[in-house]
């Protein structure tokens, strides 16, 4: 066990954990962020993407020790703004795309980050950026559409 | 339109009403009371003071209502749906209304099961009356308040008007005197067309909580010296706990103990829920689950044969047997089926079959429990709370008054959560740890301590006379723990030597419902066949079938038929005219048709092949008569998802088996849809008839799969046969 500090949602969490604790798990169960869910563990499903330095990573495969140097500025679904009103947020609600719900922080947090690097992206680019988050319910057409709404609100 | 139910019935339960529903509600429990936590939206606040109208209503004498949703909600979207229901016949404002979860409350509720596209269907009436009941006495109140005659007021929106009066008063103001009065014994529902909540497209009540991160999950609960769980289970089936050795994983950091418990002990009767139940199973409880999911590794378990271990293979090898010598159960015989086969002109015969499948809701089997010397409290996600709450009495030996289970949002459940072994387990461990716990599954847990889709196999023979009419029929399928035919089905009904027989194969793998159960393959299946049949009578897939539904409404063979064969023509042709059919879409194109949990669906799927060959689904035309359709839009995403859901499982889905042990245990080697495999467009069109709604969880999936292959041969040039389909296709 070590002692670490971690910036997330732009507050600086002083955490007690092995050097090999997912991410995932400290910000669940230590930090109480719960939006960030647990999938798969082994970085598949896309369910617990959070964003590093405004970039999606899997937060199930990243060691807290990796995350607490260079001031990494570690942001989940609960920061990804205010109050819900992030584009992607928006556009979710817009076009009701949750059925469960369970893997949408996940897409949500990867569509935000495809935004971020593509922000007028094309369907081909919207396939990739959002192939690593499954979701059961199959809400993809969806997500598809709202992902565009959002690049719209964004431009 | 007039409803009429006797008062006792009315407070209590109304049992067996048309049919056999279960849906109870008692008002009259009127009290003042401060709400301990009201789930709110952020915008919309219920009073510190309300009134409790029935099981389902509080009202704020601001005229806030609060509606308890009874039933579980796992992304199906009765939270939003079944609420709506009691809001429009109420007359309320939907904007002034707050949804709230109910928890497993038998007195005021019945039937608080997600399962079997029912919720809508089983909940319709109920529901209305409930609103409507409510709304009768709020106007009866009013009455008396402003001393006018009940007769002469109306209701808009929360408000009891007088008009000639020019009198006005609120739901709120009125609610604490309408709580005192007589329940109506008959009250008056709405006439559809003056519905203004149903048929609304209306947003999913949790959708602000989802999109911004709100625990809504069972996953994410999180209690005061709440300790956390984990569980090891037999790594193959066949295999029962021997022993352990837990020395190495006690001495993990956070690690607290380690300890067997027994779910199904000698002598306590169980519920159907528990069926798939592992008996015994190592439990370990710590301070964080990653403490949990490591040091459960560190467990050193002896696991003993019970019953000998099965692979997939094997099961292939014993169906085809069954299905060649088997003796099955002749489950319905029409005319002459061999005398007509053996004057056919034309014999078609085709094999179908498909692999287990597990369910793999996003959010693993979790469960919290607090269970102490006499009381319990459970909350999680969970189908089926009433049958976990009567297990959990047999279990501890309590009274179910003792016990209490809240219902979190789920994150899926598909048929999974039915089976409540991960709530028993929970309680046992809360019990034995001697402190509240959450218990939570691996993803390979998950996967790997199943209640299955059965694997499959079904042989289906037609005979054509020289005309190319359909002059026999026979389909003979098993599966694992049962058949999957359903003999009064399509095309039963439409053929005068008709045969269909079952045959179930024994297995020591555990298998439940999973979306549409059966019919989640025999629709494939069957339509798959009748496509082929259609080519070899020289027709038109849409043609034929319509010939066939044509006979059932003319001159049915048998009474038994389980359809209605113009409701399932209709949305043929409904899809056929939206699809532009009889014109050329350039893409391949397979048609499909099923009625199951009380839809009818019908699609058109247009597919490309990539230059390696890869199917790629352009879009998919779906047309749907579920009767009223209550939320348009969740309707749309509950048909969408379906579609999706169906196409990604026909391609990719399969859990095989090697010794009795799941060769697949997470997402690396189980392969579900993505989002490019995803079809481009869904359209979905409903068939409008002011019929009583009917459910749509499920339907929407099995016919799908039948389109899939359907539009695969067109591409192709081959057959499928054989799930998942990717097995026999590039890419």
């Amino acid at each position: 066990m070590a002692n670490y500090t971690i910036n997330v949602n732009g507050k600086a969490h002083q955490v007690e954990a092995a050097p090999e604790t997912p991410l995932l798990w400290v910000i669940r169960d230590e930090l109480g962020y719960v939006g960030t869910k647990f999938g798969c563990g082994i970085g598949q499903c896309g369910a617990c993407t959070v964003h590093i330095d405004g970039v999606a990573m899997r937060s199930c495969q990243q060691p807290i020790s990796s995350v607490s140097e260079n001031n990494y500025q570690i942001t989940t679904i609960e920061g990804l703004s205010e109050n819900g009103e992030h584009p992607v947020q928006q556009a979710w609600l817009e076009h009701d795309v949750p059925q469960c719900g369970y893997c949408q922080s996940g897409q949500m947090m990867s569509a935000a980050s495809l935004l971020n690097q593509i922000p007028n992206p094309t369907d081909e680019d919207i396939n990739t950026g959002m192939a690593g988050n499954i979701c059961r319910c199959g809400t993809y057409t969806r997500i598809h559409a709202a992902v565009k709404t959002a690049a719209g609100k964004l431009s | 339109m007039s409803t009429h139910q006797t008062r006792r019935n009315f407070l209590k339960v109304s049992t067996a009403a048309g049919g056999g529903f279960l849906l109870g509600f008692s008002f009259l429990t009127s009290c003042e009371q401060k709400p301990a936590a009201v789930a709110m939206a952020p915008e919309l606040k219920m009073p510190e003071q309300w009134t409790q109208l029935n099981g389902y209503l509080k009202i704020g004498e601001n005229g806030v209502v609060t509606i308890i949703n009874p039933n579980p909600e796992i992304g199906q979207n009765v939270k939003t749906s079944m609420p709506m229901i009691i809001a429009e016949e109420l007359g309320v404002d939907w904007d002034n209304v707050i949804v709230e979860q109910g928890k497993l409350d038998t007195e005021n509720f019945s039937r608080q099961i997600a399962g079997g596209s029912q919720s809508i269907r089983q909940g319709w009436e109920p529901l209305r009356k409930t609103g409507a009941t409510a709304r009768a006495m709020l106007i009866a109140a009013a009455a008396q308040q402003l001393e006018v005659p009940a007769t002469e007021l109306r209701t808009e929106k929360g408000m009891i008007y007088h008009d000639a009066s020019g009198k006005s008063v609120g739901y709120g103001e009125v609610a604490s005197l309408a709580a005192t009065l007589d329940v109506p014994e008959e009250v008056e529902l709405k006439d559809p067309k003056d519905f203004t909540i149903i048929g609304q497209s209306t947003k999913n009540v949790d959708a602000r909580k989802i999109v911004t991160g709100q625990p809504l999950f069972g996953i994410d609960t999180k209690r005061e010296g709440m300790l956390y769980a984990g569980i090891v289970h037999p790594p193959a089936f066949g295999l029962e706990l021997k022993s352990f050795n837990a020395d190495a994983a006690l001495a993990m950091p956070g690690i607290v103990d380690v300890f067997a418990i027994d779910c199904a002990p000698e002598g306590k009767q169980l519920q159907w829920s528990d069926g798939p139940t592992v008996r015994k199973q190592v439990a370990i409880v710590g301070k964080s689950t990653w403490q949990v999911l490591q040091a459960k590794q560190a467990i050193e378990v002896e696991w003993e044969q019970t019953s000998a271990p099965e692979t997939s293979a094997g099961h292939k090898e014993k169906m085809a047997d069954l299905i060649a010598n088997g003796k099955a159960e002749e489950a319905r015989r029409d005319g002459d089926p061999e005398a007509a086969f053996a004057r056919a002109a034309k014999i078609v015969e085709a094999t179908y079959s498909a692999p287990f499948l597990p369910h793999n809701t996003m959010e693993p089997m979790n469960f919290f429990a607090h269970v102490t010397e006499d009381k319990a409290e459970l909350y999680g996600p969970i189908q089926t709370p009433e049958f976990l709450e009567k297990t959990i009495a047999t279990l501890f030996d309590m009274d179910p008054a003792q016990i209490e289970v809240g219902m979190s949002r789920m994150g899926g459940g598909f048929g999974r959560r039915l089976y409540g072994s991960f709530g028993v387990e929970a309680a046992l461990i809360s019990k034995a740890a001697g402190a509240p716990v959450q218990l939570t599954y691996s993803r390979e847990d998950d996967m790997t301590q199943g209640t299955y889709r059965p694997d499959y196999l079904v042989k289906y023979r037609a005979g054509l006379d020289a005309d190319g009419n359909m002059i026999a029929f026979h389909v003979r399928g098993t599966g694992t723990h049962g058949s999957p035919i359903f003999e009064n089905r399509f095309p039963a009904g439409t053929t005068d030597n008709y045969l269909a027989e079952k045959i179930s194969m024994d297995s020591n793998i555990s298998t439940g419902a999973w979306r549409a159960p059966a019919s989640n393959f025999i629709a494939g299946a069957e339509q798959a066949f009748l496509d082929e049949v259609a080519e070899a009578a020289g027709k038109d897939p849409i043609d034929f079938r319509l010939e066939l539904f044509d006979r059932a409404i003319k001159n049915p063979v048998g009474e038994r038929n389980d359809y209605d064969a113009e409701r399932y023509a209709g949305v043929l042709k409904l899809v056929r005219e939206k699809s532009g059919w009889d014109a050329d879409s350039g893409d391949a194109r397979g048609v499909a048709a099923y009625y199951c949990h009380n839809s009818y669906v019908a699609q058109v799927l247009d597919l490309t092949l990539d230059t390696s060959g890869k199917p790629q689904v352009e879009k998919v035309y779906c047309a749907v008569d579920c009767g009223i359709v209550v939320n348009p839009e969740g309707a749309l995403n509950q048909i969408e998802g379906g579609i999706i859901d169906g196409i990604g499982h026909a391609l990719f889905g399969q859990l095989t088996f090697t010794d009795g042990k799941p060769d697949q245990s997470n997402f690396n080697t189980y392969r579900l849809i993505r989002h490019p495999e995803a079809p481009r467009q869904i359209e979905t069109s409903f068939v409008e008839n002011g019929i009583a709604p009917t459910g749509l969880g499920e339907p929407s999936l099995p016919p799908v799969i039948g389109a899939l292959a359907n539009a695969l041969y067109q591409a192709t040039g081959e057959r499928v046969y054989d799930q998942p389909f990717m097995g026999s296709l590039p890419g």
